[in-house]
């Protein structure tokens, strides 16, 4: 049977290029960066290049690049290491802004924080999933210390306007210096946006910014925090003090050279992927929507990622629509209902507005470096007889 | 069918992410749905279970023998993921065989009973899935109404 992976957004397999280049350093090249002979030079040579390949694809300097364990640990070290160094003195610890769409990285890392006693607002989204500067800058109050903003939506593509709110956080942020309010420092996670989008950390105006190797064809495990020079944050994990104090622990080589690579050759190819990829994408939507009746688009129609197709189809049931397309060698995801412990639709698709009975048929077909367009057209034929069976069962029509 | 296999439904692990060979044979090959609403008078009676907010809603249709009060028919209709299909459709199977339940007997089926013929079911799945019988319990309801 064929089989056809449409998840890249979940994860993505290693570029064989990227193997090869993590290879020599599991037996030959083991040594251990804080050593101080030959061996351990060589590591600690080797990291730094890596930390410099990095630093180049964002425009930073090197000094601001903080290997982690993946992107989920890049934003806990985010938003709770900066929340808590910054902590405003006095009764309340400070306010801290995000959006409803964000991933559970940052929500569950929020929600940490609300019990650590600061106060979070969690800004709506358009139909589109798209959060205002205006609406940012309206949220803002005296003791407010951190906005985080999702660059692009791992769920529904939406690429959410950074750059706008980068901007507008560092004027206030030169008022306030006047004023003696408190700095507030803007993270965005990257994670869905590496390899596609600009991630130049200054056109950006970023403070802090997440990304992690696992989709994009580097290896799990592994992610980078882009801290801008001045920042201070408290570690979440101590020992050594290896990655300016910020991340103890000795430095996953292997992983890193891993990394590095693979976002390096996501560079490179961005230009040409993202217009093949945009392509695919927009047939794959165009002929769903025409084939498929009362089916609609989540996201931003222009404004997404060129591999996102997330589809709420009405009346049928997400995860029946999984298991049958994995039935047919298909690999997609839900971010509905059956996915999480809670029974309730995702909470990215309800933020949009979006009724049950479409909420709780929705997936989201993620195109990679692979893909064909053999492959879209015979998912659309599996899917078109799908939909049409379950929705013969179905007791909502 | 391993109907001999006592199961309990907490037996099965709410963690995993697998589905019983039952559970996967009712999903994919359903018994007993209907594509479309029945004509009027193909069955006696309708029920009518689940809100779209939980993902399942289940619409049932028996035809009752009026000397036996044995379900000679048992049709359905339902929205939800695989382990709500795979539910409808088994409690399609024990209602109907071996010539049919009696009323008062099918009256008294319980999700456990479900759950058990079909080899457990991951324990977050059964509070959602397993509806069929509330949509039976007022199938039967509304046939005892009509028969007053």
């Amino acid at each position: 049977m064929k089989q056809i992976y449409l998840d890249n957004a979940a994860t993505t397999p290693v570029d064989p290029k990227v193997l090869k280049a993590m290879m020599p350093y599991f037996e030959k090249e083991y040594g251990n960066a804080g050593a101080i002979y030959e061996l351990g030079r060589k590591a600690k040579r080797t990291l730094d290049e890596s930390r410099q390949k990095v630093a180049n694809i964002l425009a930073a300097h090197s000094g601001e690049i903080i290997f982690t364990g993946g992107g989920t640990e890049s934003v806990n070290m985010a938003l709770l290491g900066y929340a808590r160094q910054n902590k405003l003195k006095g009764r309340a610890s400070g306010h801290i802004i995000t959006t409803k769409i964000e991933h559970d990285a940052v929500l569950n890392s929020y929600g940490q924080l609300e019990k650590e006693g600061f106060a979070a607002t969690y800004l709506d989204v358009d139909k589109d999933g798209l959060v205002s500067p205006a609406q940012v800058e309206k949220a803002i109050q005296n003791d407010t210390i951190l906005v985080s903003i999702i660059y692009a939506n791992n769920e529904i593509g939406t690429i959410e306007p950074i750059a706008a709110i980068g901007k507008m956080v560092r004027g206030i942020n030169e008022k306030r210096e006047k004023q003696g309010l408190p700095r507030i420092a803007f993270h965005s996670d990257a994670c869905q946006a590496a390899g596609y989008l600009n991630l130049h950390v200054n056109d950006l105006s970023v403070d802090m910014l997440s990304l992690n190797g696992s989709k994009l064809y580097g290896p799990k495990g592994v992610g980078v925090l882009y801290v801008r020079n001045g920042l201070s944050l408290e570690p979440l994990i101590f020992g050594g003090g290896q990655e300016r104090g910020l991340r103890s622990g000795t430095e996953n080589i292997a992983g890193i050279v891993g990394l590095a690579t693979s976002l390096d050759i996501a560079n490179s190819l961005s230009k040409k992927e993202t217009l093949r990829l945009t392509k695919l994408r927009d047939y794959f939507i165009q002929e769903l929507t025409k084939d498929i009746n009362k089916s609609t688009l989540n996201g931003h129609p222009i404004k997404r990622l060129p591999n996102n197709i997330s589809i709420s189809i009405y009346g049928i049931e997400g995860e029946s629509a999984i298991l049958y397309l994995d039935a047919k060698g298909i690999a997609c995801s839900t971010g509905s209902a059956c996915n999480s412990a809670s029974l309730e639709p995702s909470h990215v698709i309800t933020a949009l507005g979006r009724p049950y009975e479409y909420a709780h048929g929705t997936l989201r077909f993620t195109l990679g470096r692979h893909t064909t367009k053999e492959e879209i057209d015979y998912t659309i034929d599996e899917l078109k007889k799908i939909v049409k069976r379950l929705r013969e069962m179905s007791a909502v029509r | 069918m391993k109907d001999d296999k006592k199961y309990d439904v907490k037996e099965a692990n709410g963690a995993e992410w697998l589905y019983s060979q039952a559970v996967k044979e009712h999903f994919f090959n359903p018994r007993n749905f209907l594509v479309d609403e029945p004509e009027k008078g193909e069955y006696d009676a309708k029920g009518e279970v689940g809100e779209s907010v939980c993902g399942d809603v289940m619409h049932v249709w028996i035809k009752v023998d009026s000397k036996t009060k044995k379900i000679k028919k048992f049709g359905w209709k339902t929205f939800g993921c695989a382990s709500a299909i795979a539910a409808t459709s088994m409690m399609s199977v024990m209602v109907t065989e071996n010539g049919g339940m009696k009323l008062d007997e099918a009256y008294k089926i319980t999700p456990r009973e479900i759950t058990q013929r079909l080899g457990g079911l991951p324990l977050r799945k059964v509070h959602c899935s397993v509806l069929g019988d509330q949509a039976l319990r007022n199938a039967i309801d509304n046939y005892n109404k009509t028969r007053k």
